[in-house]
């Protein structure tokens, strides 16, 4: 089953697929450009990967000093950046590089402590699409990537969907895509994560209780380019659905 | 979905944590002037431009009283006292002049971590684990703290004093840690940003007790005990 998150008519509901339409749970259909898209759930904690694609990381090869070896490189994200399907994320005005990110998103559905590979797709709920921006330009050294690149507000939009665990055979077998105005500018596969999910589920919940709700991205392939205002940018996942984003222009950082 | 059982309720607005915890690194001058000219060569190559910031999430949390494993592959970590600033009002690209009007409160806040010398790229093992984050006792509305960077700060271990400093000597006071972050993220009712650990933070191991005192806003205690050696069943 596939649920969406919307407000529509002044309150907020759980909505499924209706042909192209929207069914809401007390039974009305609505037009999905009828309603505002929030994050297909209330996210707990947000965990998130870098360089989890052997192509990604070549991409990136030049500005690294340290690549991920024995252990994934992670960072925490707090849940303000999270917008929702058809939002509108910001692009600062001095940015020069402002890049996508189509990422596979795990949701946990159980509480999980020293969980093995084997047993840990039990722990998981769903998935949805996730497009974790970042800004280039504010990227320094200090706990990198820091917030100011990864935890802007409006710069994680996730969703359409929360798909069930059950509708997805198999999580590292499925295609992702980004386009740019219609145009194709990335596109990998899961099976070619560094570490996979069941990997990451072991290792987090060997040192950290993982909770329901909680959200793991689990990192962007090869081919992210720069973003303008006016841009649509839709990331899609197979089986998952497409996430579409549109950029917008944010004034200076100055209070208006 | 739920949320872990993690509340810390108080007698004003907003009358309850969110969960949502920020953490500042290197904001204590001291703790910059440590770093010295390693701050300008690799892999750091600069000083920090912005804050330097981290999440405690939601499994790091725990109250006053509470008791914190020490992990069996961490047997010494680092107590790291922290002035909390307790939002009250929605805030976002607030200005020196209006920044201490939407901060409800103060508390305390023990980031704990597994003791680490990079600041690069830390891996989240060092800051992330179950019980990392003690937060209270309470929350001391804003009003009744009339010079929050001008605070004394004290970590006693086993009831020996191991470390003073103050709230002041930082490189972004409240206001200022206040204006430049949330320049680029909205902080909610109920988030809490720590002003920062301070240098020199102490260390503690299995079978001691941390209190953390703040003055005007409290002292937070709590027990490290000895991870099993059986931990935790799988879910």
């Amino acid at each position: 089953m596939k649920t969406a998150r919307v407000a529509y008519s002044g309150a907020i509901h759980t909505a499924t697929p209706h042909g192209d339409q929207l069914r809401l749970a007390d039974g009305r259909i609505v037009a999905e450009e009828a309603v505002v898209w929030l994050p297909p759930f209330e996210v707990g904690t947000l965990i998130a990967l870098g360089l989890n694609y052997a192509d990604h990381l070549k991409e990136l090869s030049k500005e690294l000093t340290v690549t991920a070896k024995d252990e994934p490189l992670v960072f925490l994200k707090g849940p303000g950046s999270l917008i929702g399907h058809r939002g509108q994320t910001r692009r600062p005005a001095d940015a020069t590089f402002m890049h996508y990110e189509c990422e596979l998103a795990v949701v946990i559905g159980k509480t999980a402590r020293n969980v093995k590979k084997a047993d840990a797709y039990g722990v998981i709920a769903g998935y949805t699409v996730a497009n974790d921006y970042a800004i280039r330009d504010y990227l320094e050294n200090w706990y990198r990537p820091n917030l100011r690149v990864k935890n802007r507000d409006t710069c994680t939009p996730i969703g359409p969907w929360l798909v069930d665990a059950a509708d997805i055979a198999d999580p590292m077998n499925l295609a992702l895509q980004t386009t740019v105005n219609g145009k194709v500018t990335q596109s990998g596969h899961t099976r070619d994560m560094i570490f996979n999910v069941p990997f990451l589920i072991e290792y987090f919940s060997s040192f950290m209780t993982l909770y329901p709700g909680d959200l793991l991205l689990t990192g962007t392939p090869d081919g992210v380019v720069d973003c303008q205002p006016g841009d649509v940018i839709v990331t899609e996942i197979e089986g998952l659905g497409a996430l579409v984003n549109t950029i917008a222009a944010q004034a200076s950082a100055t209070k208006p | 979905m739920i949320v872990p059982p993690f509340q810390l309720a108080f007698d004003h607005a907003p009358y309850r944590l969110s969960g949502v915890v920020y953490g500042t690194l290197l904001n204590h001058r001291p703790a910059q002037q440590a770093l010295g000219a390693q701050m300008l060569q690799a892999p750091y190559k600069a000083a920090p431009k912005a804050p330097v910031l981290y999440v405690k999430p939601l499994n790091t949390l725990v109250l006053d009283g509470a008791a914190v494993t020490v992990p069996l592959d961490a047997p010494e970590l680092e107590v790291g006292a922290a002035l909390g600033i307790v939002i009250g009002r929605s805030a976002c690209r607030l200005t020196p002049q209006d920044a201490l009007d939407h901060v409800a409160g103060y508390t305390i806040v023990n980031d704990v971590s597994v003791p680490h010398d990079s600041c690069y790229r830390p891996s989240v093992r060092f800051k992330a684990r179950d019980g990392f984050c003690p937060i209270g006792p309470a929350v001391v509305p804003r009003t009744s703290v009339a010079h929050p960077d001008a605070l004394r700060m004290q970590v006693w271990i086993d009831g020996v004093l191991q470390q003073e400093t103050r709230t002041g000597d930082r490189v972004r006071n409240v206001a200022q840690l206040l204006v430049d972050v949330t320049d680029f993220m909205t902080l909610q009712p109920g988030d809490v940003l720590m002003l920062g650990v301070s240098a020199g933070a102490p260390r503690v191991r299995a079978g001691q007790e941390v209190a953390i005192e703040i003055e005007g806003v409290g002292r937070l205690v709590n027990h490290f005990v000895a991870e099993s050696c059986n931990p935790g069943a799988a879910a």
